[in-house]
């Protein structure tokens, strides 16, 4: 849990996202919901294999860095290649659907959301 | 409704296979104000942790002795979970409020419902930064400060302290405590639900 980044030999996150260093990041957001849709298969990346068994029941993309111990924008990127091929899907927030760019004032959430939040807060 | 101790012990309770929309809140706070505290008061998993990498122009800004010399550059934060209904899960992300983490504001936060700014009233000056870039982001907030035992501070001085307006809401809280977090959430939920019927009219 506390192992960092930091202190790791950068050619591993070099060669876990295959050299890539950039992702369409509207595309994935940080809490999308992740859920694999078919079981690992011989000769697939260890990476992809971890994320296809962890997420059989739908999970964020800030868990599955965390289990991975990977930053989130390497776990996006080895998302990416799943969602290209089919092999997961993402659920993404709908609070998030049109992120403004920039500093631009940010869109308050719906009120009917609000109060569902509401009611399961009261249920804590 | 308490949770099983199991489903604490374990950062891997599974979601409902139903739910499909993630929130997040944010809780921002200098170091050692409680914002982990907070977020394991009423998560129902434990805090997990993890960290983003720094872009190229955000390196060097706090300290250029603390970055030299490093391949990459990250900052860690903790996070836990509240599971609202069959539909909806609440991410709760402890976020360091210092000058480097803003600049990651948009890739991890965008989307965020709100924010809450946690407040040791022995360090006031720990939060003006992050009330300040809250604000630059147009993101709604309130503040709630953690009880440390120190002495009693009159809520006009925090306000003074902190430069705070009239309408965003300031509450005294106890991270540790269940029932305190939960209000401080509800209380900014609240927030936002009338800024929100104000603006959808």
């Amino acid at each position: 849990m506390t192992r960092s980044v930091d202190r790791e030999d950068p050619d591993r996150l070099y060669i876990v996202t295959g050299g890539r260093s950039r992702v369409d990041e509207s595309s994935i957001d940080s809490v999308s919901l992740i859920v694999s849709e078919c079981d690992p298969t011989p000769g697939m990346q260890s990476e992809h294999v971890k994320i296809l068994r962890m997420c059989t029941g739908p999970k964020a993309v800030v868990e599955i860095a965390a289990e991975l111990g990977l930053p989130v924008s390497v776990v996006k990127i080895l998302l990416c290649d799943l969602l290209d091929t089919g092999r997961i899907t993402a659920r993404h927030p709908s609070s998030a659907a049109a992120p403004t760019p920039g500093p631009a004032k940010t869109r308050l959430p719906d009120p009917t959301v609000l109060k569902q939040v509401l009611v399961g807060l009261e249920k804590l | 409704m308490d949770l099983k101790s199991s489903d604490q012990a374990t950062g891997a309770a599974p979601l409902p296979s139903t739910v499909s929309n993630a929130l997040k809140i944010v809780i921002v706070g200098g170091f050692g104000v409680g914002k982990t505290t907070m977020v394991r008061s009423v998560s129902e998993i434990r805090p997990l942790s993890t960290e983003e990498i720094m872009t190229r122009a955000g390196v060097g800004i706090d300290d250029a002795g603390e970055v030299r010399g490093k391949t990459t550059t990250t900052v860690a934060f903790d996070f836990g979970r509240i599971t609202l209904n069959d539909e909806m899960v609440l991410y709760l992300f402890g976020a360091p409020g210092q000058q480097r983490f803003w600049f990651l504001w948009d890739r991890l936060f965008s989307g965020t419902l709100g924010a809450v700014v946690l407040v040791d009233t022995r360090r006031v000056q720990d939060s003006w930064y992050a009330i300040d870039r809250l604000e630059h982001h147009g993101m709604p907030f309130i503040v709630a400060r953690n009880d440390f035992g120190g002495p009693e501070h009159r809520p006009e001085d925090i306000r003074e302290a902190l430069d705070l307006s009239e309408d965003i809401p300031l509450i005294d809280c106890d991270a540790r405590d269940r029932q305190s977090s939960k209000k401080v959430l509800i209380t900014l939920v609240n927030h936002l639900y009338s800024l929100s019927t104000r603006e959808h009219v």
